[in-house]
């Protein structure tokens, strides 16, 4: 199958902390196919970020360690790669970009000479012909090639944001991982932003990875979703399906919680309870103890990932006809 | 949590008309390296007894530093607010202290002014001490009731802020702000740091206190959707200004002020097809130190006209329970709501 550019096999990540072994990525299970806009959609603590950075080969370790798993990468295991020819995928073949753009970007360089070194370092062009490109960029996103020469302070926000997606788009990579990129921007800045990636897509063909905790976002920038609790995806589908028909007790309440901004929906039904400690998941089922259908079978199995219809997978037993459909979605604590 | 009946009935959108609070003409200024900054910039509006008016707008846009002038927290640069019949900005220190037993605030960071060697308990009770009110036993007995109130178990009594989730420690904040049986109490982003599934928790139970205990908010936020879940009225602020103020109904199905309708398009919303008309604003607020001299909004507004860059438009009446500082709202008003 090679329209999957992206494809993560049980992979598990883990920090070692004073408080104990945290998994952070426990058996993940992800694809992503060329050309398509992946959601990776999940609250503070669920693995993002650590899923970003397995792919990226940039788990700071110590503490973390990429314990078991494989990450292909266009068919090959990025795991099983050496540190040379990682480099060279990452920023040529995939970039990313961060919720804080200053992650990417040296304070005290011009943002014009951080593109053109990041260009040269990858391709083969005079400093001429980089430089023309890195303004080039910068026009692309909206930023008049006349600011080349400031310094990333002397940028806004929204705009920053954008300097770091020309950053990473400098390369044309064909597979850009964006981590809340418009998490930390206003709303309408936002919808500049989304409207730049949306026109890039279209015009480089880039997949992606969108990493966000605002189905908002994926319901209008992503072709499919994977919702993700504690460590794992627990339910992948394309958008519409996701959307129109979601399964998981937890994506349920996930939607349950969401104030409605076109109807009148007086009272919210949020999901009792709070995270699991990472360094204590619960046994089974890890959303047990905050499902609204769970029984007693749900702390002691742990559920396999079932397609409820092609294309559709969810991490629960209720699917495997383990744990009857109970009203889910209602009550509170 | 506590069993609740009235909050999905009509309580929430029944007509209030008192009003518990009158701004006129409310203005901060600061004092900056650049100048003086506008951050409130002649805002009026009222708060209806029982109800909870909206505050919405993006960063800088000046919600705190209102929130805060309602109590004084901040002083008033100029303007007037009157509680209850009286005009609070001429308050001499004692009675500051009085009123504040009638309003308080609840921050998105409930304890980033608090000492962190306090124990829930003792946060919670604090204004009791400050105000030098009931018995010790009194007291307990008192943090234990408002610590059920707001759902948070009778064991964290001694456990310390930083033990806590971040829901908790909000349920903590709200305890607090009510330890002194307030009517009014301004909810400053009480749930922007926290994850979905815990702002629903917290939400519900904010819209829960004041059903039992007939409070009446100012809620203040930078996501339009929790705003108007929440409010029976919402005011739109842009720049120091409210640009906008109606019911939570007519901000989504019919918005004037050409923000408003920028900030409404710019809202991605979780649904699949929902087609709606994109309006992407250019550029990035201004200044407050130098605001456009007529509108705010003139630099950015796409319709905009050679009067918008005079003078300023004044925020009135367009259409029943719907003001509007707009020209071309004006100009297009039922000349009968207009006056
Ligand atoms: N450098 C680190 N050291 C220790 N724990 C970490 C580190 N980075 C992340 N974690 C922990 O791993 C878990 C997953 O974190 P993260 O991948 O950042 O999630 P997300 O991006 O979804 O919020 C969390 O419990 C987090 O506290
Ligand atoms: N103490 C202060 N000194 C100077 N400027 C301030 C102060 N507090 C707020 N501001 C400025 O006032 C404007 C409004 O701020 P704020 O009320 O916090 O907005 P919001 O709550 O809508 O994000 C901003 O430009 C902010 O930088
Ligand atoms: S398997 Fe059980 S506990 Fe897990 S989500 Fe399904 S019903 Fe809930
Ligand atoms: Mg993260
Ligand atoms: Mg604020």
């Amino acid at each position: 199958m090679n329209d999957v550019l992206l494809d993560i096999r049980d992979l598990r990540v883990t920090y070692t902390t004073e408080e104990g072994l945290v998994v952070a990525v426990d058996d993940l299970n992800l694809q992503l196919r060329r050309g398509e806009t992946l959601g990776l959609v999940g609250e503070t603590g669920a693995g993002k970020t650590t899923t970003a950075l397995s792919i990226m080969q940039l788990v700071p370790s110590p503490p973390g360690r990429i314990e078991t798993g494989e990450i292909f990468f266009d068919g090959e295991d990025l795991r099983r790669k050496r540190l040379e020819d990682i480099r060279n995928v990452r920023g040529n073949r995939i970039s990313m970009i961060f919720q804080d753009p200053m992650t990417s970007l040296n304070p005290v360089l011009t943002v014009g000479f951080q593109i053109e070194e990041a260009i040269m370092l990858h391709q083969r062009l005079s400093q001429r012909q980089a430089g023309r490109k890195a303004r080039d960029m910068l026009k692309l996103v909206g930023i008049p090639e006349g600011r080349a020469g400031d310094y990333p302070h002397e940028f806004s926000g929204g705009m920053r944001q954008r300097v770091g997606i020309a950053m990473a788009l400098s390369c044309n990579p064909e597979l850009l991982i964006a981590d809340e990129p418009t998490t930390a921007l206003d709303v309408t800045i936002q919808a500049q932003v989304l409207e730049l990636m949306r026109r890039l897509r279209s015009e480089f063909g880039t997949s992606m990875l969108l990493i966000t905790h605002d189905l908002g976002v994926v319901a209008e920038a992503c072709d499919s979703v994977a919702i993700m609790y504690a460590g794992a995806a627990v339910e992948t589908a394309d958008t519409e399906r996701l959307f129109t028909n979601p399964r998981h007790p937890y994506t349920r309440g996930l939607f349950g919680s969401i104030p409605s901004l076109d109807e009148d929906v007086p009272r919210l039904s949020p999901i009792k309870g709070i995270m699991p400690d990472p360094t204590e998941l619960p046994t089974g089922c890890r959303f047990h103890p905050r499902c609204p259908a769970a029984t007693g079978i749900c702390a002691e199995r742990t559920p396999v990932m079932v397609a409820v219809e092609e294309g559709h997978e969810v991490d629960c037993m209720i699917y495997e006809g383990l744990v009857p459909e109970a009203r889910i979605g209602e009550k509170e604590d | 949590m506590q069993p609740n009946d009235t909050a999905a009935g009509g309580v929430k959108r029944e007509e209030k008309q008192d009003p518990l609070l009158e701004v006129r003409n409310l203005k901060k200024f600061f004092n900056t390296k650049q100048g003086s900054l506008k951050a409130v910039n002649d805002i009026s509006f009222s708060v209806r007894r029982g109800e909870t008016l909206g505050i919405v707008g993006e960063s800088g846009c000046g919600k705190s530093t209102a929130g805060r002038a309602l109590l004084r927290l901040v002083e008033p640069t100029a303007g007037e607010v009157i509680f209850e019949g009286e005009n609070i900005t001429t308050f001499k220190r004692d009675r500051v202290r009085a009123f504040r037993r009638d309003a308080q605030i609840i921050f998105q960071d409930p304890f980033a002014s608090l000492d962190p060697r306090l124990s829930i308990s003792e946060i919670i009770g604090e204004p009791y001490e400050i105000f030098s009110l009931y018995s010790k036993a009194e007291r307990f007995e008192r943090v234990q009731n408002l610590m059920s109130l707001v759902g948070l178990s009778t064991k964290l009594t001694n456990s310390f802020p930083h033990e806590l989730d971040g829901g908790r420690r909000q349920r903590v904040g709200v305890a607090r702000a009510l330890a002194l049986d307030p009517k009014f109490v301004v909810c400053d982003e009480p749930v922007s740091a926290l994850d979905v599934s815990i702002q629903a928790q917290i939400l519900n139970l904010i819209q829960d206190l004041q059903d039992r205990l007939h409070l009446t908010y100012v809620f203040i936020s930078h996501d339009l959707s929790v705003v108007r879940h929440l409010s029976d009225r919402v005011a739109v602020m842009y720049l120091g200004k409210i640009v906008e103020i109606t019911t939570y109904h007519n901000i989504f199905t019919r918005p004037r002020h050409p923000y408003t309708q920028a900030l409404l398009s710019a809202i991605p919303i979780p649904k699949v097809n929902a087609k709606r008309e994109r309006l992407i604003l250019e550029g990035d607020v201004p200044s407050p130190v130098n605001p456009p001299k007529g509108c705010i909004f003139s630099g950015r507004c796409p319709y905009v006209m050679d009067k918008c860059r005079e003078a300023p438009p004044a925020l009135i009446s367009t259409e029943e329970e719907h003001y509007t500082a707009c020209y071309l709202v004006h100009d297009q008003a039922d000349p009968v709501a207009e006056e």
